[in-house]
């Protein structure tokens, strides 16, 4: 191997590939086959962690950037002035297994630019799993991107090789995917989201009559939508996502703050900030759609299009619900208990289980780690001393801000800063 | 009132559940549990030395097991917390277990079954983290080497996943603190300890132990880890949140490059 020239391309390759967010590595259960290499671990494993903080599990490359496209987010489209490189299969297949035998990763995260025909790069995708599964022996975790306007018969293959596949749909609404990326049709990226949907069920009832069924993409697809670059509200944004993990079985939709790039007239400028913040209040949303029972219409609306920026989601939505609230602790059902601000899921399993043996006051629910700063205004338990006093929401939210502190509070504050 | 009795065991969890059937079964009022090398005569209490039996032993797993699989592997996982006093409060979480109907472990407002909960957590997140952060080095007679030092000893509870995970490939973990580590020799995984010379972290001088091939992965991997992160919204303290600085010296990524 000529690791010099290996050298180069990987640096150019790497950096392009990381605007892509999803790094997870969880979700399949593939065992190691025959004393071959390799196994994917149920959890996931993150193995390091990159400078911005966030999670490097998978080898995550391009197989190319050359493209024949040009949308306008994207940092290797055509008229873009980089340097340009290419991997061949086995260079690939190299790397990802030297790379595993070292404990470095959990597997491959395969994309590509697309050079000649989405079903030419798709082809290449699916030739490295391939070679990985069949020549080498590999059970670790594979992520391929479904290149848009691939075939089905490819999409297939790439299942059989693959733990996940993914299409990015980046742009949360087709008016602005018809400004930004005007070479891509919606369809093209909705069709291989249709196959891997069908061909997942298939294989789920089919696997129940035929244990030895092959399996397909067992860790299910993804997607991932860039926020803050075409002016789209959240209420856009969450209620496309739900749309995508209705409709598709998506595992997960992920969102990335938009990072610029480019200089672009329809685009934020070069320097402006990364919308981490915002980011982050929509993954707040997203898990508590998908874990806390909320339905998308509750936490967005036509009267609420948009997320507050100074207090997470969940007690938003109570600030403006409070008939629902004081929710007693020692009787209240799952759900309800799920909906308290300051208790998370992991609390509500443990004061469940607890409930059984004695009554829980402030005490037990602290040690639990119930974060009472929040949940008292919300709550009852076993004590003589909860909040009597008939407070409005804009009142409790002042409570709540001043005896809590937040990293992003210096983003939003409007209290005038004193030193600059 | 009995006297109370200080039980001193091997430092083995054998040892420990031996010692928790010995205080069973000749119903000792039990002072303190502790390790051989690291004993303290009470002043009130008599000394009793507990020899490892491990037909007691599995009694005493089997009789936890019997009330429910988490609460053991709570009680294994805890035990290799080595944390100070863990003996005697795991000691107290089995009485309460065997005196109630099942569940007990559940019960998270008995500040013992939630201690002992949390500290099960703690040796499960460090279990996770080796996992994570294993860095194996190829040697010139292909072994895959790493060398760590967990907070907790978690080299029995990684055994498995890297058994599973490296089925084709020569590997040994070494705990530089604990001084053993675990070899697979391609058929099973042993113990062993070792004279080790030096300590492999990630040093910028090349061991003549390891293959040439290997630093040029190393470069690899540092230049990818390099390239993967996203300048404008760098972020050192959650960085540091999910990579404690502690581990850092044996991770290749963090090695400091001229």
């Amino acid at each position: 191997m000529n690791f010099e020239r290996i050298r180069e391309k990987l640096n150019i390759l790497a950096d392009a590939a990381k605007y892509d967010v999803s790094c997870a590595s969880s979700g399949s259960d593939r065992s190691n086959k025959n004393n071959g290499l390799g196994n994917a671990s149920k959890m996931g494993i993150c193995h390091t962690y990159t400078a911005d903080g966030r999670c490097v599990s998978l080898l995550k490359i391009l197989l190319t950037n050359h493209c024949i496209f040009d949308c306008a987010y994207c940092v290797t489209r055509k008229s873009n002035d980089v340097p340009r490189a290419a991997f061949k299969v086995q260079e690939v297949v190299d790397l990802t297994i030297n790379f595993y035998r070292r404990n470095y990763i959990e597997g491959l995260f395969l994309s590509s630019g697309i050079f000649k025909s989405p079903d030419h790069t798709m082809e290449r995708l699916v030739a490295v799993a391939k070679k990985l599964r069949e020549e080498e022996n590999f059970n670790g975790y594979i992520h391929l991107k479904s290149i848009p306007g691939a075939s089905d018969e490819l999409m297939y293959q790439a299942g059989l090789y693959a733990d996940r596949l993914s299409v990015n749909i980046e742009v949360p609404t087709v008016s602005g995917l018809k400004l930004l990326a005007p070479d891509k049709k919606h369809e093209d990226f909705t069709k291989p989201m249709e196959k891997v949907k069908n061909e997942i069920v298939r294989y789920t009832t089919e696997r129940k009559i035929i244990k030895s069924t092959p399996k397909y993409a067992p860790a299910g697809q993804s997607t991932q939508m860039i926020v803050g670059a075409s002016g789209e509200s959240d209420k856009d944004i969450m209620y496309s996502a739900s749309y995508y993990y209705k409709t598709y079985n998506m595992k997960r939709v992920y969102y990335s703050g938009y990072v610029p790039v480019t200089h672009d007239s329809r685009l934020p400028a070069i320097g402006s900030k990364v919308p981490m913040l915002r980011e982050n209040r929509l993954y707040q949303t997203d898990w508590l759609l998908r874990f806390y029972g909320f339905s998308v219409g509750e936490l967005l609306n036509t009267q609420h299009p948009n997320l507050d920026m100074d207090v997470d989601p969940k007690l938003s939505w109570a600030l403006r619900n409070l008939h629902h609230f004081p929710v007693d602790v020692n009787s209240a059902d799952k759900h309800l208990l799920a909906r308290i601000p300051g208790i998370g899921m992991q609390s509500v399993y443990k004061i469940i289980k607890a409930r059984k043996f004695r009554k829980l006051n402030w005490d037990h629910l602290k040690k639990i780690g119930v974060a009472l700063n929040r949940a008292q205004y919300f709550m009852v338990c076993d004590s003589r001393l909860w909040e009597r006093r008939d407070m409005d929401a804009e009142k409790i939210k002042g409570m709540i801000l001043q005896t809590s502190s937040g990293k992003f509070r210096n983003q939003y504050s409007t209290q005038l800063s004193l030193f600059n | 009132m009995n006297a109370s009795t200080t039980l001193v065991y091997d430092g083995s969890f054998n040892g420990f559940l031996t010692a928790v059937f010995v205080a069973f079964d000749e119903k000792i009022n039990v002072a303190d549990i502790q390790k051989n090398n690291q004993s303290q005569n009470g002043l009130f209490s008599e000394t009793e030395t507990v020899f490892t039996n491990v037909e007691k032993a599995k009694r005493v797993w089997n009789g936890i097991r019997n009330k429910s699989h988490n609460a053991i592997s709570n009680v294994y996982f805890a035990f290799l917390s080595e944390a100070e006093g863990v003996e005697m409060m795991l000691y107290n979480y089995i009485q309460k277990l065997m005196r109630t109907k099942n569940g007990k472990y559940l019960d998270y407002s008995d500040s013992t079954v939630l201690h002992i909960a949390q500290l099960a957590k703690k040796v499960g997140r460090e279990k996770h983290r080796m996992e994570a952060f294993v860095r194996f080095q190829l040697t010139k007679d292909e072994i895959y080497f790493a060398n760590i030092e967990p907070d907790f000893d978690v080299l029995p509870l990684i055994s498995k996943h890297f058994r599973d995970r490296y089925a084709d490939q020569k590997w040994l973990i070494y705990d530089v603190r604990r001084k053993y580590g675990i070899y697979y020799d391609l058929d099973h995984v042993e113990m062993v300890s070792l004279n080790l010379k030096d300590i492999h972290h990630n040093k910028t001088v090349k061991s003549d132990a390891f293959t040439n091939e290997e630093y040029e992965y190393q470069t690899l991997w540092n230049d990818y880890f390099k390239s993967t992160n996203i300048a404008s919204r760098i972020n050192p303290k959650l960085h540091k949140q999910h990579v404690p600085k502690r581990y850092w010296k044996y991770l290749s990524e963090k090695k400091v490059t001229a």
